[in-house]
């Protein structure tokens, strides 16, 4: 998606090189493959219209800068108008000085109300070391109880359930009870789904609300809803006012378009982002990674800047040669992670990487201090060595793990990965860009 | 009790709602058609989830069809949209029953449902039996979803509900061999229709995606040519990425077609468009609802007619 978008965008631009500023008809022409992309991200097409007449304005008259090319120069400027429109700063769960701090859980049917309550749950006496009570109050969908009940034994929480019983505000009122006099931080309630459109369903969760006076209540939201996304959040948030905004299974390829549609028409903070079936899948919402997203790049600006800073154009080429042909070396692997590592936290640049960011785990880490100790096995080791790995054996092993202060297990394992990581990069290096995406979504 | 024409007509309405009134606007406001027109409709399509690049065909082929036929006014436009739509919604189409007897010795059908996480496939399959039960007809499930928790409880409410065997199996036992139990299990009872209900699972999990080709391949182990129908639900509140789905599914199982659930809830439901022009896969299904009887059957013409926003009056009876 991202590649089509900067082709295209490159393809408008084409004309352009070596001119110092964008001009007016580029910027229009632009500004019609960028509306395009924001539409197949499942952007409202109103804000889209709205945010593409945002994004032409302050483009038109920009310096082009040197090192990045129109294109990209445009994808910025929608970026940082992206990233604002998301909301600069983030924003917080409640947190009452008087216990349970109560948080009502809405949204239509399947959007995953109830897996958003476990992991609420876990999140809580995870990250912030809060206790939390669960309340079962789907009295409609088969097994819905028995599904929180479960949940809620996997993670160790409790959970109100009342089985049988067909008052979703009684249930929720009694829940309330129970973790008042069990002193819980947190009550956490499971509503279940319905349509916006459904009044009469609309009118529990208005009595459930006036009853218990929850000081949060929260849209769950599937990240793949389309053009409704506005209908939808409005009418809750009519009916009962919606804080909080939670966008569930991102962890697929879904762009997320309607969170920027949400968040632009009623103003509702995203809190948080759903990234899998598991408990322990809930991601802090940032919004610069989900305008990425909603453009479908990684943060491909600041990398090509960060690489264009490093790497000069010649030896780009040279390396990728021998990453083709199987002939990269230690020697070549050594200095180029020097370069990788002055560009900043490796963690960080990984994250940027199109399609890959969002495959990793959220406490994905790339140990630093590995990375120092892999450097020093290959500054104790000979050119030779370097540019023959195959000539050492265990006495040269040993010597090398000596001057590095590793073992020489340390030793062997840094040869066996980088012979792999060779193979691979070859491997990856002759595939077509194309190919290399389909990789990464994977 | 409703006609089931007018429970149709309902059934499509809110889709009309936004796309036909958007048509039915831009349509009867007189002038000439011209590329302020063509403008317009392009909006109302794209706010009808029916994305960019089925909305480019349609405009394409609507502004052909005004050159070849020489068409003036706006209005009539209509009928020309109606047929290109109709006919983008048919393709793939054949006249063959999913639910029907199979071209197995034995006539069983064996019904794989696929999809998503959350879109409706427990509750389309509880649709489908019933369905088949009104028919005279005997049902068996198959509870494959292992993983989800209380996904086999939520099944056996249904089964209970409707009074149909269920074969299952414990939390995080093997789907593959629930749904060849639940195959040999249909044998034994000498079942007409075997459903097997799988777990939720997003298109970019390709370890779970070969899951469901395993599935796949053990139902034809447990008998030939099974399954004979693998269904793919769709919710209809889903935009773009509906797309990706169904092609990603489709390579991991040979999708037969599409049951388009939630229809109740969406003004739109014109992905289907999108889906129906990329993929060439039949809808078979709408759910209208989280009731047993909420199951319609897709007719590709009313579809149409909804989308522009004329229905013809039933005729009589
Ligand atoms: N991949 C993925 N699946 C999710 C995520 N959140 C929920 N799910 C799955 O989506 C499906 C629906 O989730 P539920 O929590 O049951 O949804 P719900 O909103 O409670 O559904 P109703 O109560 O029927 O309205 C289940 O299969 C969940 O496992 C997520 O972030 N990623
Ligand atoms: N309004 C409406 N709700 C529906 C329809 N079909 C299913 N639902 C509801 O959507 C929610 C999810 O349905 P399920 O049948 O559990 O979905 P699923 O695909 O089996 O979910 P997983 O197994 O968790 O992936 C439930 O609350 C259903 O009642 C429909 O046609 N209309
Ligand atoms: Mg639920
Ligand atoms: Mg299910």
């Amino acid at each position: 998606m991202f590649e089509q978008l900067s082709d295209k965008l490159n393809g408008v631009f084409k004309n352009l090189r070596g001119h110092g500023t964008l001009t007016e008809d580029n910027i229009k022409e632009s500004m019609r493959e960028v509306r395009r992309a924001l539409l197949e991200a499942d952007v409202n097409f109103q804000v889209a219209k709205d945010f593409v007449k945002k994004v032409q304005e302050r483009a038109v008259g920009t310096e082009v800068l040197k090192s990045l090319n129109p294109g990209e120069q445009v994808i910025k400027v929608v970026h940082d108008v992206m990233v604002e429109t998301l909301g600069s700063v983030a924003s917080e769960l409640a947190d009452s000085k008087k216990k349970p701090t109560r948080i009502l859980i809405v949204g239509l049917q399947g959007s995953g109300k109830t897996t958003f309550t476990a992991k609420l749950g876990f999140h809580l006496r995870k990250r912030r070391k809060k206790t939390a009570l669960l309340a079962a109050c789907d009295v409609y969908r088969p097994a819905a109880m028995d599904q929180l009940g479960s949940l809620g034994k996997q993670i160790d929480i409790p959970v109100h359930i009342e089985k049988g019983e067909t008052d979703a505000v009684g249930i929720a009122k009694r829940a309330l009870e129970v973790a008042e006099t069990k002193g819980h931080d947190y009550l956490l309630i499971d509503t279940a789904g319905r349509l916006h459109i459904d009044e009469e369903l609309m009118d529990e969760l208005a009595r459930i609300k006036s009853e218990l006076k929850p000081h949060q209540i929260v849209l769950v939201l599937d990240g793949m809803t389309g053009q409704d996304a506005i209908s939808v959040a409005e009418s809750f948030h009519e009916k009962l006012g919606v804080d909080g905004l939670v966008l569930t299974k991102m962890d697929g390829d879904a762009r997320g378009g309607a969170a920027l549609s949400i968040r632009s028409v009623t103003g509702i903070p995203i809190l948080f982002i759903g990234t899998g079936e598991t408990p322990n899948m809930l991601d802090v919402f940032h919004p610069d990674r989900l305008a990425q997203r909603i453009l479908g790049m990684g943060d491909v600006v600041s990398l090509v800047e960060k690489a264009q800073e490093e790497v000069s154009e010649e030896e780009a080429m040279q390396l990728e040669e021998r990453m083709r042909k199987e002939t990269f070396s230690l020697e070549d692997f050594a200095g180029q992670l020097k370069k990788i590592r002055k560009m900043g936290p490796l963690t960080e640049l990984v994250k940027m990487i199109p399609g890959l960011s969002k495959q990793l785990p959220s406490d994905f880490q790339i140990d630093e201090k590995q990375l120092t100790r892999v450097e020093a096995i290959i500054q104790s080791m000979t050119p030779l060595e370097r540019n023959r790995p195959d000539v050492i054996d265990s006495s040269r092993r040993r010597r090398i793990a000596k001057g590095s202060g590793t073992s020489g297990s340390d030793v062997k394992k840094l040869i066996k990965d980088f012979l792999a990581m060779r193979k691979m990069m070859g491997q990856m290096s002759r595939m077509s860009p194309k190919d290399m995406m389909k990789m990464a979504r994977r | 009790m409703k006609s089931l024409f007018k429970k149709i007509k309902d059934g499509f309405k809110k889709t009309q709602s936004v796309v036909s009134e958007g048509i039915q606007q831009v349509l009867t406001r007189g002038g000439k058609i011209d590329e302020d027109l063509y403008e317009e409709l392009e909006a109302v399509l794209l706010r009808g989830d029916v994305g960019p690049a089925t909305t480019y065909y349609l405009l394409d082929e609507l502004r052909a069809r005004v050159k070849k036929d020489k068409l003036e006014s706006p209005v009539e436009l209509r009928d020309a949209m109606r047929e290109i739509m109709e006919s983008i919604l048919r393709q793939g189409r054949d006249e063959s029953d999913p639910l029907g007897p199979s071209g197995h010795a034995s006539g069983r059908r064996v019904v794989m449902l696929v999809g998503v996480n959350g879109v409706g496939k427990t509750t389309t399959l509880a649709k489908l039996v019933k369905r088949v039960q009104d028919d005279g007809r005997t049902p068996i499930i198959a509870a494959s979803d292992t993983f989800r928790a209380a996904a086999s409880e939520q099944l056996e409410v249904w089964a209970d509900r409707l009074g149909v065997h269920l074969v299952k199996s414990e939390r995080g036992a093997d789907p593959g061999a629930v749904a060849f139990d639940g195959i040999k299990a249909g044998e034994a009872r000498n079942a007409d229709v075997v459903f097997i209900d799988t777990a939720g699972r997003l298109q970019t999990q390709s370890n779970l995606m070969e899951e469901l080709s395993k599935i796949h391949r053990v139902c034809g182990k447990a008998m030939d040519d099974a399954p004979h129908e693998v269904l793919l639900v769709l919710d209809a509140t889903i935009g773009q990425n509906a797309i990706s789905q169904a092609k990603v599914f489709s390579e991991a199982v040979p999708v037969s077609g599409i049951v388009l659930a939630k229809l109740d809830g969406t003004s739109k439901g014109g992905v289907i468009l999108a889906i129906s022009h990329e993929l060439k896969i039949p809808v078979r299904f709408v759910g209208v609802g989280e009731k047993a009887e909420d199951l319609l059957e897709f007719d590709p013409k009313l579809f149409a007619d909804g989308l522009i926003g004329e229905i013809a009056e039933a005729p009589a009876g």
